[in-house]
């Protein structure tokens, strides 16, 4: 299932609205770990994926019974929930390099 | 130097329902604490989280949560139901709420960047919350380091958790692996955080017998048992603790004599066995250990007491048609609800589970006196200090029960020694009746002593006796005889002892 997700990516230019990537991330707080997340993420799909995204930000404070569905542990917490398959990555986002490889933007 | 005792607000528990292990534990886990159980792979870590929430449920309605980092939800439903546990119905009353962290095959995570493990807080503090939850467990830790490169992060992150918890008033139970028996507390230097209180399960393979046992390492503050404890898990039941010398010895004694079920017997015991006693029957094979055991139930039933025999040696068939051949139909006493034999294999469980079935017959049929023929046969099924522990567990037991019980042990050699059995339980008992073969001028022969009967003047002679279809006969004396109970018996023709 890997190869032909990466395939995909390689082969076709961004087919804009017509493959939109749905992102939840799940912070909890203002904090700066939670911040630093949100402008890292935005920033990210600004680059690699203008006009095709939507992000979804669940703060667990607020709505802490959301976190069951994904069983998220750790904060900040980003899934993929579309393209799938559901992905996840973990952390503030400041690694873009990683962030990309686990939204699989970019080949390992 | 005792002038100055500072006076430390004393640790409140709280009973974990488990049984035994409240014993050892002096009242339960640490009320408000986090307490660490630590053990090996198939330890039953996992059955002793939720049997500790399980209890609080049944016993007081105390609602518990449940978090998981390894098994999903619906395998602890399903693999707790054997033990009498339906986690549905809790959890549909509100009693009962997974906090569902176990990773999801195939799905793996990156990590770009910091984080920490708010969410997990949240969602436990939410759960707490929701159902006013008391008690909580977390199996296990291992499987949250599995997840997450930075061991560091995560264990700074469980300290939170377990400080929060404390804040909430929740008393807290988490499991973590060990590699080893006998080594470090647990991997990933868990203990640190919740060094306070650490139980230890252990699986031992001892003499290609397995062995559990449970050890109180740690419980700062505040008192309780120390050493390792067997325990066995019963289905329908969970974990039960066997604890040893926990127990008390408190049992009452009476003066209250009962019959043998043997007129000469009785009289050679100056009146018959004490009522709340332990008398151990030991001889070779063939030498009328079954036959006191019979005698010593129908003695009892005649007296409309009622009798439990407990036998390891032989069927029920054969055990029926021997007393018939000594002239007490078991059949009819059965008939009659007065007796009770229970047969089965030594081999057919281990001891801890013979010990609680046992156990749990006494309970149930209350019967006012015991006998176990042959108690030597458990030897084959366990270690000497799983034997050992056997012994006192169920003669404790049966001495808070005020009933009177007969034990037989087999000796090893024909001639005469003693058994492991003995040497066991010679103190624990009251009486002991030793069964020899002698021979003598061609012929075997058999004797009975009387070696000891606590509390009481007792007929010091060597007596030969007889059986026949009405059961056994005492007879005269070895008068010029030495060297009997050694198994080396010389005659002393004029009364001269040999030197």
């Amino acid at each position: 299932m890997d190869t032909v997700d990466k395939t995909d990516q390689r082969t076709e230019p961004p087919a804009v609205k017509k493959n939109p990537w749905i992102l939840r991330l799940y912070i909890a707080g203002q904090t700066s770990k939670s911040l630093s997340a949100i402008s890292n993420l935005r920033r990210i799909c600004e680059e690699y994926l203008a006009g095709q995204y939507e992000i979804e930000i669940i703060d667990l404070l607020k709505m802490p019974q959301l976190a069951e569905g994904d069983k998220i542990i750790a904060i900040p917490t980003l899934v993929r929930r579309l393209p799938e398959p559901m992905r996840r990555i973990i952390g503030d986002l400041s690694d873009t390099e990683k962030t990309l490889v686990g939204l699989q933007l970019k080949a390992k | 130097m005792f002038t100055h005792v500072p006076n430390y607000p004393q640790i409140e528990k709280i009973e974990t329902g488990i049984t035994g292990f409240d014993l050892i534990s002096s009242g339960g886990l640490p009320k408000g604490r986090t307490t660490l159980v630590s053990g090996t792979a198939g330890s039953a870590k996992t059955v002793f989280a939720v049997q500790f929430l399980a209890e609080g449920i049944k016993r007081s309605g105390d609602a518990g949560i449940f978090v998981t980092f390894e098994e999903s939800p619906a395998d602890i439903r399903r693999n707790v139901k054997s033990l009498g546990w339906d986690l549905e119905v809790w959890e549909a009353e509100g009693k009962w709420l997974f906090v569902d962290a176990s990773p999801d095959p195939g799905q793996d995570q990156v990590e770009a960047g910091r984080y920490d493990l708010g969410a997990l807080l949240a969602r436990i503090e939410y759960a707490v919350a929701k159902i006013g939850a008391t008690r909580l467990s977390m199996d296990s830790l291992g499987a949250v380091f599995a997840q997450f490169r930075d061991a560091a992060l995560v264990r700074s992150e469980l300290f939170r958790i377990s400080a929060i918890l404390r804040q909430l008033k929740v008393t807290s139970l988490m499991t973590s692996e060990r590699t080893q028996e006998y080594g470090e507390i647990a991997r990933f230097g868990v203990e640190e955080f919740v060094a306070d209180n650490v139980v230890i399960l252990r699986n031992v393979l001892e003499d290609e017998k397995r062995r559990r046992t449970m050890e109180i390492l740690k419980y700062r503050g505040t008192s309780h048992q120390k050493g390792e404890f067997p325990f066995t898990i019963v289905s329908g039941r969970g974990v039960l603790a066997i604890p040893l010398s926990a127990m008390e010895l408190k049992q009452k004694s009476s003066n209250v004599r009962i019959t043998s079920g043997n007129k000469e017997l009785d009289a050679m015991c100056g009146g018959g066995f004490f009522r709340d006693s332990i008398i151990l029957v030991s001889g070779a094979t063939g030498t009328g250990k079954t036959l006191i055991t019979t005698e010593f139930l129908k003695g009892g039933a005649d007296k409309g007491e009622r009798c439990l025999l407990f036998a390891f040696e032989e069927s029920r068939e054969q055990l029926f048609r021997n007393a018939d051949g000594w002239g007490s139909n078991f059949e009819e006493l059965e008939e009659s609800g007065l007796l009770k034999v229970v047969c089965a294999y030594p081999e057919s469980a281990s001891l801890e589970d013979h010990l609680i079935e046992m156990k749990d017959i006494i309970e149930h049929f209350k019967p006012n006196r015991i006998a176990v023929d042959s108690f030597s046969a458990l030897e084959r099924v366990a270690t000497p200090k799983g034997f050992r522990e056997f012994v006192i567990s169920l003669t404790s037991f049966i001495k808070h029960q005020e009933v009177a019980g007969l034990f037989t042990a087999t000796t090893p050699s024909l001639m005469g020694g003693t058994s492991v059995t003995e040497s066991h339980i010679s103190t624990l008992t009251d009486s002991i009746i030793l069964l020899r073969y002698v021979e003598m001028n061609g012929s075997m022969r058999r004797c009975l002593t009387v070696l000891k009967m606590r509390g009481s003047l007792h007929d010091k002679d060597i007596l030969e006796f007889n059986i026949d279809g009405g059961g056994m006969h005492l007879g005269e004396p070895f008068r010029h005889v030495t060297g009997i109970l050694a198994g080396n018996p010389r005659e002393t023709p004029y009364g001269i002892p040999a030197i």
